[in-house]
C-alpha cells in the first residue's frame, strides 16, 4: 500500500499531466498551421483583387479620372509595406467602390471585348475577400482564446511563435458587382 | 476537385439537410467534380453512386428528443476508412456541432474542412459540458458556412468565431418551370409541412381561416403534408371543413405545380427555422407568399419586399392580410415579379458558385485530407523510436 500512495499514484497524475501538456501544443500548433494556411489564402485573394483592378485601370476602358483612382489604389495594395497593408488594401476597396458605384460601369466593363470575363473575375475577387479574411480572422480568434490559457501562458506552450493578429480592413464590395439577383445579370 | 461531403443524418428519412445535400452534390458533380457522400444509412437502402454508407444510425434521446446517430468504434473505423480512400481535396461536413456522424469526421480527419451550420439551436446542456472536447474538434475546421445572417448571429453567440453566409440552394427553373393544375386554382391558399408539428404554423393558419372564409367564401385551402388531418380541422366550424384539401405526402414535382397553382402561400410557422427555404421554393414558382416575421423569413423576403409579413402566432393579422391580398390581384402580381427576381440569388447556380470560392479558398496549396494519426503515448513522451 506504501508504494501504491507514494510512487505509482504521482507517477500516473505525473504521467496524465504530460500527455494532456503534449496534446494541447499539438493542438496549438495545427492552429498556428491553419492560421498560417488562410493568411497564404487571404494574400492571394488580395494580391488577385489588386491584378485585376489594376488589368482595368490600364485597359482603357473606364475614363480617365476612374482609371487614375484604380490604378494608383491598386499599386499601393501591391506595393504596401506589411504595416499599411490593411490601410493599402482598404483603400482600394474604396476606390473599387467609388468607381464601380453605379451599374453603367459595370456594363461598359462587361460591354468591352473580353470584358465579361474581367467582370466576372472582379466579382469574384470582391467576393471572396471577405471570405478569405473571415476565415483568417476565425483561425485567429481560436489560436488567440487557447494561448490565452493559463496552462499555456505560463508554460509557453506556444514557444516562439508570434502572438496571432487579425487582418482588420475595409472589405465591402461595390454594391453594383455583389448584387446577386433583382436584375443584375450574372 | 475531389470532393468529400458528410451527412449527418439518415439518408433514407426526409430532411432538409439531407436535400441539402444531395442537391449539392448532384450540382457538384454536374460541374465536372468528383464526389463522394458519407452518410448514415440501412444497408438494405437503395443508394445514388455517390453515396457512401456509414452504417445504420441508432435512436438515441438527446435534447428532447430522439435522434438518430452514429457513434462508436464501427462508425469511427468507416469514417477513417472513407477518409483514408477518398483522397479528398476538400471535406466538407454538416451540423457539426451536434453528436453526429460529422463531429466523428471532424475528430479523425485533418486538412482542408469545411462545415455549414444549418440550425440555430439555443445552446444544450450537453454542448456546455462537451465544449471543451467540442472545441478542439471544432478548431479544425478551416471555414464555417452558416444558411443565413440569423444562423451566423447564433452560431458567434453561442459557439465565438465567425462564418461566412451562404444561404441554401434551390434549383428554381424546376419551379419556375412546373405545370400548375387546374383543379388547384382559382381563390386557393397553400400550405406545405407536418400537419401534426405545432411548430409549422398550421394551427394558427387554422384560427385565420373562419375570418378569411368570412370575407371570401369560395377560398380553399391546400394543405400537403404529413399528419393527422382529423385532428388538423378539429376546430373549424363544420360548415367550413370541405374548404381545406388535404393531398398528404407530395412529390417534388406536385409540390411545385401546387406552389405554382395557388393565389397565395402561407407559411405561418411559429419558430425554429433558420433559413425558410419552403420560401424560396414558393416564390420561384411565382407563388405570393405571406410569412410570419421570422428573423429568417424577414431576411429571405428581403425584409418584407419580396413577399408579405405578419406577427408571428397572430391569426387575426394573419387573417387580414390574407384576405387584402386575395382581393388586390395588382399587388400579387407587383410580388410575384419581385420574388422571381429575388431569388436567383439562392439559385444553385449562385450558391454553388459561392460555396466552390470557399472550397478554393481553403484547398488553395494547402496538403490534402488525410486520416488525423493519433499521436502514441509514447511518441508522446518522447519515447517512440522513428
Amino acid at each position: 500500500m506504501p508504494t501504491m500512495t507514494t510512487v505509482i499514484l504521482p507517477a500516473v497524475a505525473v504521467l496524465l499531466i504530460g500527455v494532456y501538456l503534449s496534446w494541447t501544443a499539438g493542438r496549438l500548433d495545427r492552429l498556428h498551421a491553419r492560421i498560417d494556411a488562410a493568411r497564404a489564402a487571404l494574400d492571394a485573394q488580395l494580391l488577385r483583387r489588386a491584378s485585376i483592378a489594376q488589368e482595368l485601370a490600364t485597359a482603357g476602358v473606364l475614363d480617365p479620372a476612374a482609371s487614375m483612382v484604380l490604378y494608383q489604389a491598386a499599386h499601393d495594395a501591391r506595393q504596401a509595406a506589411e504595416e499599411q497593408r490593411e490601410v493599402a488594401e482598404s483603400e482600394l476597396s474604396q476606390a473599387l467602390r467609388a468607381v464601380f458605384d453605379e451599374s453603367a460601369q459595370v456594363e461598359a466593363v462587361r460591354a468591352a471585348p473580353g470584358g465579361e470575363d474581367t467582370a466576372a473575375e472582379l466579382a469574384a475577387a470582391v467576393r471572396r475577400v471577405p471570405m478569405a479574411r473571415r476565415f483568417h480572422n476565425d483561425a485567429v480568434r481560436a489560436a488567440r482564446a487557447l494561448r490565452r490559457h493559463r496552462t499555456v501562458r505560463w508554460l509557453r506552450l506556444a514557444g516562439y511563435a508570434p502572438f496571432p493578429l487579425a487582418f482588420e480592413m475595409d472589405d465591402e464590395p461595390p454594391p453594383a458587382l455583389a448584387d446577386r439577383g433583382n436584375g443584375a445579370p450574372q | 476537385m475531389r470532393i468529400g461531403i458528410v451527412c449527418p443524418y439518415s439518408w433514407d428519412v426526409p430532411g432538409g439537410v439531407q436535400f441539402h445535400v444531395r442537391d449539392l452534390a448532384e450540382h457538384l458533380d454536374r460541374l465536372g467534380h468528383e464526389v463522394s457522400v458519407l452518410a448514415p444509412s440501412d444497408d438494405e437502402t437503395p443508394l445514388p453512386p455517390y453515396v457512401v454508407s456509414a452504417g445504420r444510425a441508432v435512436p438515441v434521446p438527446y435534447n428532447g428528443s430522439v435522434a438518430r446517430l452514429n457513434f462508436g468504434f464501427l462508425s469511427a473505423a468507416r469514417v477513417r476508412r472513407w477518409v483514408h480512400e477518398g483522397r479528398f481535396d476538400v471535406l466538407h461536413i454538416h451540423e457539426p456541432a451536434t453528436p453526429s456522424l460529422a463531429l466523428l469526421t471532424c475528430w479523425a480527419a485533418q486538412g482542408p474542412i469545411v462545415a455549414t451550420f444549418h440550425t440555430s439551436n439555443p445552446r444544450s446542456r450537453a454542448m456546455i459540458a462537451a465544449y471543451p472536447i467540442l472545441q478542439p474538434a471544432l478548431e479544425k475546421i478551416s471555414a464555417r458556412i452558416a444558411v443565413s445572417e440569423y444562423a451566423r448571429r447564433t452560431f458567434v453567440e453561442h459557439l465565438g468565431g465567425d462564418a461566412v453566409v451562404i444561404p441554401n440552394g434551390v434549383d428554381v427553373d424546376f419551379f419556375a418551370r412546373a405545370e400548375p393544375k387546374a383543379e388547384w386554382q382559382g381563390g386557393t391558399i397553400g400550405f406545405i409541412g407536418r400537419i401534426d408539428e405545432p411548430r409549422k404554423g398550421l394551427p394558427v393558419l387554422m384560427r385565420a381561416l373562419p375570418r378569411i372564409l368570412e370575407s371570401r367564401p369560395e377560398t380553399r385551402l391546400l394543405v400537403a403534408g404529413r399528419g393527422d388531418e382529423e385532428e388538423a380541422v378539429e376546430d373549424l366550424p363544420a360548415g367550413m371543413r370541405d374548404r381545406v384539401e388535404f393531398l398528404g405526402m407530395v412529390s417534388d414535382e406536385d409540390k411545385a405545380r401546387l406552389l405554382r397553382s395557388v393565389d397565395l402561400y402561407v407559411a405561418p410557422n411559429t419558430g425554429g427555422e433558420s433559413f425558410g427555404i419552403i420560401l424560396v421554393e414558393a416564390m420561384s414558382s411565382g407563388a405570393p407568399v405571406l410569412a410570419s416575421d421570422l428573423d429568417a423569413f424577414a431576411q429571405v423576403l428581403d425584409g418584407g419586399e419580396a413577399g408579405e409579413l405578419f406577427p408571428n402566432e397572430d391569426a387575426g393579422a394573419l387573417a387580414e392580410a390574407a384576405v387584402r391580398l386575395l382581393a388586390d390581384p395588382e399587388r400579387r402580381e407587383r410580388l410575384r415579379a419581385y420574388g422571381s427576381r429575388h431569388v436567383r440569388r439562392f439559385d444553385w447556380s449562385t450558391v454553388g458558385a459561392d460555396i466552390l470560392a470557399v472550397y478554393e479558398t481553403v484547398a488553395d496549396g494547402a496538403a490534402a485530407v488525410s486520416p488525423d494519426e493519433r499521436i502514441g503515448l509514447r511518441a508522446r513522451l518522447g519515447l517512440a523510436r522513428d
